[in-house]
């Protein structure tokens, strides 16, 4: 019996039998196509369709949206989604589609909406039927994400929008959008306001959703275009004037800060037959002890041993930190690990991934498009997409920022 | 695997212990104070003297500290490793000069010599007699097998130990030698004629340590010849964990001091922790420190649960906590600028302790390597 489970209340043990025995005889078994590293990098239709399907069954299960109260669409438990994840991610399942929408999208929405949008909007979020994105990067607001010039106008009970947000992944299969967008030009943090906003009913009606390419070469975000968009002012969430506070919900659940843990599944291999896991470092020492290097193995080279074991550390501390950050007296502040968790996660991803394609020696030129590239080409392509989350969701230097003035309580870098 | 407790173990007892630990060190052995005590000669060439403040210690004797770790058939506390550990992060927090750390050490290493004078010497030390270690030989290893000291037909001692803890502070040793049987354990009385402690001259000035010379010493033996490697490894998960504990507390303070420098400290009119030059690496410090604590924590609780990996747990703890000692104390003296790099500046202490921290039972690379060796197999 695992640690989790000895700690398991009535309501929790009851639900983790419940998870196994429903994921036991519902596993979705192997795609029939190919499916991305990710969710971010989906750009084939078929994928994303199978991909649904199976964020819908696990919902109607009640394995997604567990913790969220039955009225808007939601299991009404208490702490069950850490255990639904944990039986997910045992039993290899494929990972979660719309993880915009439940990681970042559901928690703003139910904590800053109407009730009458969150009973519209949440079940089918929470049932990946929509597919979320999220509107804030801008070309002028990056790590600097309150400089937001997109405006919204007020107009009667309706806002017109006009503006162009950036790195928007999964906008080409959305349905909504949440939007951060400036409604008062003269405030900088307190001219900002937050929507939610229908984008696929409105394409080529005021919205139009155009691809960027990343430098792997995929495609999986995009750019948005808004040219005089109507909607709605009950799409607004919480009060004019108060979208930075909103958008901090947002960025809290966003870096596994906020009160709502978020569904997410995973844990299948994505190529039949090669076990490869791109998130932890055992996965190196197999790596390692199949690679030729100097007459032997890279696996007995020190200084690859050394390097494998660095990372192995890091990640071991990021799971004890995990278990350390749940016991108050055995943290000096409240946030001190939560806010590290988006940093250390992303860094040590790049880290691992780099130390891989070095292990692979001279093939790991190979890229994905040749059959000969080691484990599909996966570790390089592994290695050019970490880039997406280190600067992703606040670049990891603003993330150091938060720690050293919220934490740490240093003077402001602004 | 056996069960861990999801709080590593920090009951209301354990931590009711750190609390209190807290409380008498900042009330008795604040930097300036042990600057004042330890550091009152900065002359390379001084003389080797141990500075300690045997009161204090007495204090924490009465206080009960030598007994948290002893098991209650033996006159001690019995209380889990854990909160040893949490003892040893407040010493560190302030580089406090004491035998508890070497008393705790040499505590876990006779709680698996299974014998009636290791019981008795268990049952001294939970009244308050402070104990080391003598395990070293003349290269500083820390294999449990190698010694420098033979046990002579008559039973005492002969030989040499190197690099052996708070050797003037302690009133015995807990010496392994050789027999032509294999290595066994043995006390030594620090007053044993034969025994001649040559103290060390050495850079933390928090610490003493000395070699030991022993010219037929008269010595009890706590394990049988044979068996001492066998007890020295199965304590190391725990001596691991409390000098990674020490560890995490120098390296807090050094970044909690250096942090409050950085936000008073202006040039260019702006407070030094305004520059991200400065505020990054510190918090990188902070990343490094939760780190190892987080380890030391789990290498302690895996010792406590009787974990098969509780030596894989215990590598991981001292080797994240060696590099954070280097680098925690790195970016202390060189953010304090100037100043940092002065003897009045109270920073060098724990900037020397980190020193010795690191090299104590083990570096980081060579954890590493220890680690490799369980979760990769030997290299070919």
């Amino acid at each position: 019996m695992s640690d989790a489970q000895k700690k398991d209340t009535a309501e929790q043990a009851e639900f983790r039998a419940y998870c196994q025995d429903w994921l036991a005889a519902n596993h979705p078994g192997r795609p029939p196509v190919k499916i991305p590293q990710g969710a971010l990098e989906l750009s084939d239709p078929d994928a994303l369709a199978w991909l649904k399907i199976w964020q819908k069954s696990a919902y109607d299960a009640g394995l997604i949206g567990c913790d969220y109260p039955v009225e808007v669409g939601g299991g009404g438990k208490t702490n069950c989604q850490a255990i639904a994840n944990a039986e997910m991610q045992r039993a290899k399942t494929p990972y979660l589609p719309n993880i915009i929408g439940m990681g970042m999208a559901a928690p703003t929405v139910f904590f800053h909406a109407q009730d009458e949008v969150k009973q519209e909007l949440l079940p089918k979020l929470l049932s990946g039927e929509h597919i979320w994105c999220q509107g804030f990067s801008e070309p002028g607001a990056g790590s600097d994400l309150a400089n937001q010039q997109t405006f919204a106008a007020r107009d009667g009970d309706n806002w017109v929008i006009n503006g162009h947000k950036v790195w928007t992944s999964l906008a080409h299969f959305a349905d909504w959008m949440i939007l951060l967008c400036r409604t008062d030009k003269d405030d900088k943090y307190n001219g900002l306001s937050y929507f939610v906003v229908p984008i696929k009913e409105a394409l080529d009606k005021g919205v139009t959703v155009r691809p960027l390419i990343k430098l792997t070469g995929e495609t999986g975000f995009n750019e948005v275009l808004f040219d005089d968009f109507v909607i709605e002012d009950r799409y607004r969430l919480d009060e004019v004037g108060k979208g930075w506070a909103v958008a901090m919900t947002t960025l809290a659940h966003e870096r596994g800060a906020g009160p709502l843990v978020t569904p997410s599944s995973g844990g299948m291999s994505l190529e039949e037959g090669k076990s490869v896991s791109t998130n932890n470092p055992l996965s190196l020492i197999d790596l390692a002890k199949n690679q030729p290097r100097d007459g032997k193995t890279a696996a007995d080279n020190d200084v690859i041993r050394d390097d494998i074991m660095k990372l192995l550390i890091r990640r071991e501390a990021m799971v004890q930190n995990g278990r350390r950050a749940a016991v108050p007296e055995l943290t000096d502040h409240p946030m001190r690990i939560a806010l590290q968790g988006k940093l250390v996660a992303t860094e040590l991803n790049q880290d691992m991934a780099e130390l891989a394609y070095q292990i692979e020696g001279m093939a790991s030129s190979l890229y994905v498009n040749d059959d000969s590239a080691p484990m599909g080409g996966q570790w390089p392509l592994s290695y050019m997409n970490s880039f997406g989350v280190t600067i992703a969701a606040g670049a990891n230097e603003v993330q150091r920022n938060i720690l050293g003035e919220r934490v740490l309580g240093l003077p402001k870098s602004k | 695997m056996s069960t861990q407790a999801k709080n590593f173990g920090f009951g209301e007892d354990e931590t009711m212990l750190r609390d209190s630990a807290r409380k008498f060190f900042t009330d008795n052995a604040s930097a300036d104070k042990i600057h004042r005590l330890v550091a009152s000669d900065p002359n390379i060439h001084r003389s080797i003297d141990c500075v300690w403040d045997q009161s204090l210690w007495q204090q924490i004797v009465d206080l009960g500290w030598t007994a948290v770790c002893v098991p209650e058939a033996a006159g001690g506390i019995g209380m889990p490793t854990v909160a040893a550990v949490a003892l040893a992060e407040e010493v560190g927090r302030v580089a406090f000069p004491s035998p508890l750390l070497s008393t705790f050490n040499a505590t876990f290493v006779l709680n698996h010599c299974q014998s009636e004078a290791a019981t008795l010497a268990l049952g001294e030390i939970a009244e308050g007699k402070a104990t080391t270690l003598a395990l070293t030989n003349s290269v500083g290893s820390w294999q449990a097998s190698d010694s420098d000291v033979t046990v002579n037909a008559d039973g005492s001692l002969s030989g040499s130990a190197y690099f052996v803890q708070d050797a003037k502070k302690v009133a015995q040793f807990v010496v392994s030698a050789n027999t032509d049987k294999g290595l066994g354990l043995y006390l030594v009385d620090s007053a044993a004629t034969g025994l001649t402690i040559i103290a060390d001259g050495i850079i933390d000035l928090t610490r003493d340590q000395a070699h030991l010379e022993f010219s037929q010493a008269s010595a009890i033996e706590l394990a049988a010849p044979g068996t001492g490697v066998a007890a020295i490894e199965a304590a190391m998960p725990a001596i691991l964990s409390i000098v990674s504990a020490d560890m995490v507390g120098a390296g807090e303070w050094l970044l909690q001091t250096t942090v409050e420098y950085a936000k008073t400290r202006i040039q260019f009119d702006r407070p030094l922790g305004f520059f991200q030059a400065v505020k990054h690496p510190l918090v990188n410090v902070m990343l490094d420190i939760d780190r190892a604590r987080s380890l030391t924590y789990n290498a302690a609780c895996a010792y406590d649960s009787g974990n098969d990996d509780a030596l894989k747990c215990a590598h991981m703890a001292k080797a994240q906590a060696g590099d954070m000692a280097v680098f925690s104390a790195s970016r202390a003296v060189q953010f304090h600028g100037g100043i940092g790099f002065t003897w009045e500046c109270f920073v060098h202490l724990f900037f020397k302790r980190q020193m010795h921290n690191q090299v104590l039972f083990g570096d980081a690379k060579q954890h590493r390597a220890l680690l490799a060796n369980i979760v990769m197999g030997a290299a070919a």
